[in-house]
């Protein structure tokens, strides 16, 4: 059976679907959402890159470069974040944080 | 490409110059010295605002291969954004005086993040293609969620920044996955690609309208409206409030300044396949916000409820989909955000015993301790609930009559019985402000000027709107001209 477009972009919507719902049941650990997150990032890469090379227009590619680049900034901001919290409350599980009820 | 090629990005160029030598000079050596990067980083944006508005382009210039755009729209959200940005910047002035209260410190960085974030708008504002657009709202989100922890000793601001940056990372990944599958079915991110392509076909496939739908999604969570509202309140309660006061307003423009560019762009061809789906998160904002805020005690809590049902109205006037929205939400958002920077002019200038104010009862007997700031409350809290002759009354006006002028009847009189809701927590804290009496008053404060200030300058324009209402008429609908050039 060969690999169609079909096939990349249902890998990828699963992909992507693990990750949304990765972050909603996860009640453990706020890491566990940053890799969710990293998670729907790449899904969309995979997307853009199958998109890009079934229609041989470069767009896509050069647009999850940009993605891969945000992704790692994103990423280290979000990591930062988390140890300046975990200073604070001495945990970073998830049902600890809430402090302010909303 | 030639230098004349760079010309239409000059404001952008200049303000990430300026950013990155302030950046170099807070590293090494002025790093203890929060004032002068400070009034560094407000020259700098005062730079800024002159290079967007002496500036203006000849209709509509696109460089950078189709990336990057100017036309007056462009201008025009660009210089409120930068104005929204200066003047919480200007706010963090009074602040920086009582540099040695732990619960109003703010380090050096914050300045050059809020230049950062403020970059990230105008390139998100002068986007014209999906690529563009991303990159400008991970630059303008990222020192976000670093602003929103700023005070890294205080457990709230922390945890605001925890919540801001999950839920806003999320928001990014639905917005990307919505524009893959826009660049697969639609086969462009280009905007003006699409709108040649959406002008032509007469039948969109699926996966274009899905894609429409998680952009949608992913531009509600930037602007709080619900069902992706949650962070919202969180935040605003957590963070310092001068940083609340510069979330509350400069991102708010950016983003509904995106959602127009795409949505009376490229999309407006599709206006009946989105419609539907923007008046149900216009009805639930304006009630969601205006039932939340009924039973909240936090003055800033309240605030962010107030907030997501402004962005409903602003909505309505999107929902709406014809010439006069475009204009109605322009106008609102600017009415919207000279509102809610004074409100958070006037709670910096308050303290009750050396604290800022969280909860609404301190402010009974303000009438009676700072007649000025309470006036200047009452202004405010007149014009948020729409009360004529106040401009928050004609901001709402405009936003109806363009629902009324696409026969969206009903959502008019949604959109009217809403905002009676949401004026019973305008009037209650008037009535604590006049009415209510305590034994432990307010601070008498020397300091804040500026805040002092800026409460007034928002006061009377809100106060004076009418006399010059054409004014702003006739800007918006010079802005709006060139966003609908190729609309019949």
């Amino acid at each position: 059976m060969a690999i169609t477009l079909f096939h990349y972009i249902a890998l990828s919507a699963i992909i992507f679907t693990l990750g949304i719902v990765g972050i909603f049941l996860n009640r453990r650990n706020v890491i566990v959402i940053l890799m969710c997150v990293e998670l729907i990032l790449l899904s969309v890469n995979l997307n853009l890159v199958t998109f890009s090379t079934s229609m041989s227009d470069m767009t896509g590619q050069v647009f999850s470069m940009f993605i891969l680049t945000v992704a790692a900034a994103e990423a280290a901001i979000g990591l930062a974040i988390v140890v300046v919290y975990f200073r604070n409350r001495g945990s970073i599980n998830i049902e600890k944080i809430d402090a302010m009820k909303g | 490409m030639s230098f004349i090629d760079f010309l239409p990005a000059i404001s952008e160029i200049y303000l990430i110059i300026c950013t990155l030598v302030l950046l170099l000079l807070g590293v090494f050596g002025l790093g203890h010295q929060l004032k002068r990067i400070t009034s560094i980083s407000l020259t700098a944006l005062v730079g800024t605002i002159l290079l967007i508005v002496l500036s203006p382009p000849q209709g509509s210039v696109v460089i950078f291969n189709g990336l990057f755009t100017v036309d007056n729209f462009v201008v025009m959200m660009k210089a409120i954004t930068v104005v929204a940005a200066l003047v919480s910047l200007l706010l963090t002035m009074d602040q920086v005086s009582n540099e040695n209260d732990p619960t109003f410190f703010i380090p050096w960085e914050y300045p050059v993040l809020l230049l950062f974030s403020t970059l990230g708008m105008m390139v998100m504002i002068s986007a014209n293609d999906f690529m563009s657009v991303y990159i400008g709202l991970e630059l303008h989100s990222l020192p976000l969620y670093v602003m929103a922890a700023i005070q890294r000793e205080n457990l709230k601001s922390t945890e605001a920044g925890i919540k801001y940056f999950i839920l806003g990372a999320v928001a990014s990944g639905l917005l990307l996955y919505g524009i893959s599958l826009t660049y697969g079915f639609a086969g462009s991110t280009n905007f003006d690609a699409l709108e040649k392509l959406f002008a032509s076909q007469q039948i969109i496939s699926i996966g274009t309208l899905v894609g429409l739908v998680f952009i949608l999604c992913g531009l509600a969570f930037k602007v709080a409206a619900v069902p992706f509202h949650m962070w919202s309140p969180d935040v605003y309660e957590g963070t310092p409030t001068t940083v609340t006061s510069f979330i509350a307003s400069a991102p708010k423009i950016a983003a509904i300044a995106v959602i127009l560019r795409i949505f009376y762009g490229p999309y407006h061809y599709l206006a009946a396949q989105w419609q539907l789906i923007v008046i149900v998160i216009a009805v639930f904002s304006m009630f969601v916000g205006a039932f939340g805020a009924l039973q909240q005690k936090n003055i800033k809590r309240l605030l962010a409820y107030s907030s997501v049902s402004h962005i409903g109205y602003a909505l309505v006037g999107i929902a709406a989909a014809n010439h006069f929205g475009l204009q109605a939400v322009i106008i609102y958002m600017t009415l919207y955000v000279v509102s809610a920077l004074g409100i958070f002019a006037a709670l910096l200038t308050l303290r009750k015993s050396g604290k800022g104010i969280t909860n609404i009862s301190e402010f009974a007997g303000l009438s009676k301790t700072h007649p000025f700031s309470a006036v200047c409350m009452a202004i405010f809290m007149f014009s948020m609930a729409g009360i004529p002759p106040l401009a928050g009354f004609f901001g709402k006006f405009y936003v109806f009559m363009s629902a009324v002028q696409s026969s969206l009847y009903f959502l008019a009189v949604i959109g009217v019985l809403a905002s009676v809701i949401g004026a019973y927590y305008y009037l209650r804290i008037i009535k604590i402000m006049y009415f209510d009496t305590t034994e432990a008053s307010l601070d008498h404060m020397r300091e804040g000027t500026t805040s002092k200030v800026i409460m007034t300058i928002c006061g009377i324009t809100l106060l004076t709107f009418f006399i010059a209402s054409d004014w702003l008429l006739s800007l918006s609908a010079g802005a709006a001209e060139t966003l609908l050039t190729s609309i019949p």
